[in-house]
């Protein structure tokens, strides 16, 4: 299916809009940051520790007095950008992949089972292990992620190769004696992008929840930074004489994660003729 | 046609397949430990270790061979089911792993059971109502589901139903020596936890599969026999739609043994998760290495058990 036909029906359906305009806001909010915050998302305020919400801070302060609203916004940025380049990287390294499986025979059966033995680990135990290995930093973070997605959207990428590769128009452009370079690039890729449209925003989503747990856990980012998950995590012994220094957080997390899963959603609905026909 | 050869090749096939992901698995839990920067034997002496001590320690855990070499004797020792010893619980990781198993295990079953009695009555109504107002609801709520942080839901239960409520213990896996309820009893909000949010996978899968059966000719024959709505959905579909649904649960199941981390953590709960975090944050790589490479192990049998399961259960399952 041809892209702006593409954008055309997503437009008639209100829930996918609407989860459209949510990431959109979240993502002029997460670029105007500066402009957009009240405060500065690292000044405390001793006074002002676990104030709730009020009209000089929109979603109250945390433990240090550090205003909530001010720090989700700056954390948007950080949060956002991680789960934006581990969808970028993973789709990219998966798709090369993908294609080389299956597309070529020969290849397939060693580089799935090499996807196989990396889909083996628990993804968060896998990015848990990488990011120890290569030291908690945010590109650390987006590397060991890229890791764990890219066997995920390798073993979507080869399914519809396998599918694409038997049409009869890649036996024709064959016969015609078109480098397999130029078929991959020029023939195959193109028809492979629904799915991969779909997988960039479902592993967007993945990763900002991984993101979040990794620091959490305290093996992610570096705690100075503020991400939704770091936020999370050195407010959390305060959630009972607090609530919002954890509920505003999360409640970023599961809107942005939620939209981009609806978005996803809509795209494969309307691309999947299988599950058009029975809905 | 189906002699007993193309089920011998089969299964010669499968297990080859197997054997070598298994290799794969062990290579790569090699590799990544191995490729720390960081010196473990180093972190375990401290500073006042001088080079000679250092030289001495990495000689007595073979720290000082090349690398192949070194995975070679690993291999050799892991095959015979030796780990190794960790270097900070000073005890065989074996038996590490082991005293860990417990709680890991029951949360990972409960939770499956949790996720199974929600996602797949869900799943049903869902496939059966396909694009009316409960089939919306149900995909929705999966979709929630698979957006909400463990983390971050773990600590609203806890807020919930261990402080404020006082129903469960906010953390921890009882006082050691407990009876077996207790330590049930502390394994039922983190089971809440997995199984609520791994349910949205259930649905999903369950509608889908659903899907697929209710279109199939022997269905459409069931329901022309005049039989009720309830017996074709429930006795004709549902039977041949479960096989992909207990695919997922048991594959669940065996994703949550390590990969239940977070919430291990976050209840507290002295599981395998919980142990790789410690070793992870202490540099403890024979830990590290053991918990992930028989994580992924469990993984890799399950997968292979359940596909074994469909050639002895399912006649359709052409060889």
């Amino acid at each position: 299916m041809r892209l702006p036909r593409l954008l055309r029906q997503l437009m008639h359906r209100r829930i996918v809009m609407l989860s459209a305009f949510v990431l959109i806001v979240i993502a002029v909010l997460a670029l105007g940051a500066p402009w957009f915050a009240s405060a500065d998302p690292n000044d405390t305020a001793v006074l002002d520790r676990l104030k709730g919400p009020s009209a000089e801070h929109l979603l109250g302060t945390d433990e240090l007095g550090r205003d909530m609203y001010s720090r989700i916004v700056h954390g948007a940025r950080y949060s956002l950008t991680i789960a934006a380049l581990t969808a970028l990287g993973s789709v990219i390294a998966g798709t090369a992949l993908g294609l080389v499986a299956g597309f070529f025979r020969r290849l397939d059966a060693p580089l799935m089972r090499v996807v196989d033995a990396m889909m083996s680990f628990p993804d968060i135990l896998l990015a848990i292990a990488l990011v120890a290995i290569l030291g908690p930093s945010l590109l650390n973070v987006v590397l060991a992620l890229v890791l764990v997605y890219t066997p995920r959207v390798a073993r979507v990428v080869r399914a519809s190769t396998l599918v694409v590769r038997e049409l009869l128009f890649v036996e024709a452009v064959r016969a015609l004696g078109v480098r397999t370079s130029r078929i991959l690039w020029r023939h195959i890729l193109p028809n492979l992008l629904s799915p991969i449209l779909v997988q960039v925003s479902f592993i967007f989503a993945y990763a900002i929840l991984a993101e979040a747990g990794l620091s959490f856990l305290g093996v992610g980012v570096p705690p100075e930074i503020p991400t939704w998950g770091t936020m999370v995590a050195g407010s959390q012994q305060y959630a009972d004489k607090a609530f919002w220094v954890v509920l505003f957080p999360g409640l970023a997390i599961i809107f942005t994660a939620l939209s981009l899963q609806i978005l996803g959603d809509g795209v494969r609905d309307l691309l999947d003729p299988k599950l058009k026909k029975t809905l | 046609m189906s002699g007993p050869t193309p089920v011998y090749r089969y299964l010669a096939s499968r297990i080859a397949g197997m054997l070598m992901v298994m290799a794969l698995v062990a290579v790569i839990v090699f590799v990544l430990t191995r490729a720390a920067s960081g010196d473990p034997v180093s972190v375990l002496l401290g500073d006042q270790a001088t080079a000679d001590d250092i030289a001495r320690v990495k000689k007595d855990y073979g720290l000082d061979k090349p690398l192949p070499v070194q995975f070679g004797y690993w291999l050799r020792e892991v095959v015979q089911g030796n780990l190794g010893q960790s270097i900070f619980l000073q005890r065989p990781v074996t038996q590490a792993l082991w005293e860990r198993a417990e709680p890991t295990t029951l949360l990972a079953l409960m939770a499956v059971a949790i996720a199974a009695a929600i996602g797949i009555p869900c799943g049903i109504v869902s496939a059966v109502y396909r694009g009316r107002w409960v089939d919306q609801l149900f995909t929705g709520i999966a979709m929630l589901g698979a957006s909400i942080p463990s983390f971050w839901f773990g600590i609203v239960l806890i807020q919930l139903f261990a402080v404020s409520l006082g129903w469960f213990p906010v953390s921890g896996y009882g006082a050691p020596g407990a009876p077996i309820t207790e330590r049930l009893h502390a394994l039922m909000l983190p089971a809440a936890v997995l199984g609520v949010l791994n349910s949205a996978l259930i649905i999903r899968f369950t509608r889908a599969s659903m899907l697929d059966v209710l279109g199939e000719d022997y269905v459409r024959t069931a329901r022309s026999k005049g039989l009720s709505e309830s017996s074709v959905v429930l006795k004709h579909a549902l039977r041949n739609a479960l096989v992909p649904i207990v695919t997922v649960l048991g594959l669940t199941v065996a994703l949550m043994i390590g990969g239940a981390v977070v919430t291990e953590t976050v209840f507290g709960l002295p599981g395998i998760g919980n142990l790789v975090v410690s070793a992870v944050l202490r540099r403890d790589y024979p830990v590290i290495q053991g918990a992930l490479l028989v994580v992924a192990a469990i993984y890799v049998l399950i997968n292979f058990s359940i596909d074994l399961l469909y050639v002895a259960v399912d006649p359709r399952v052409k060889l």
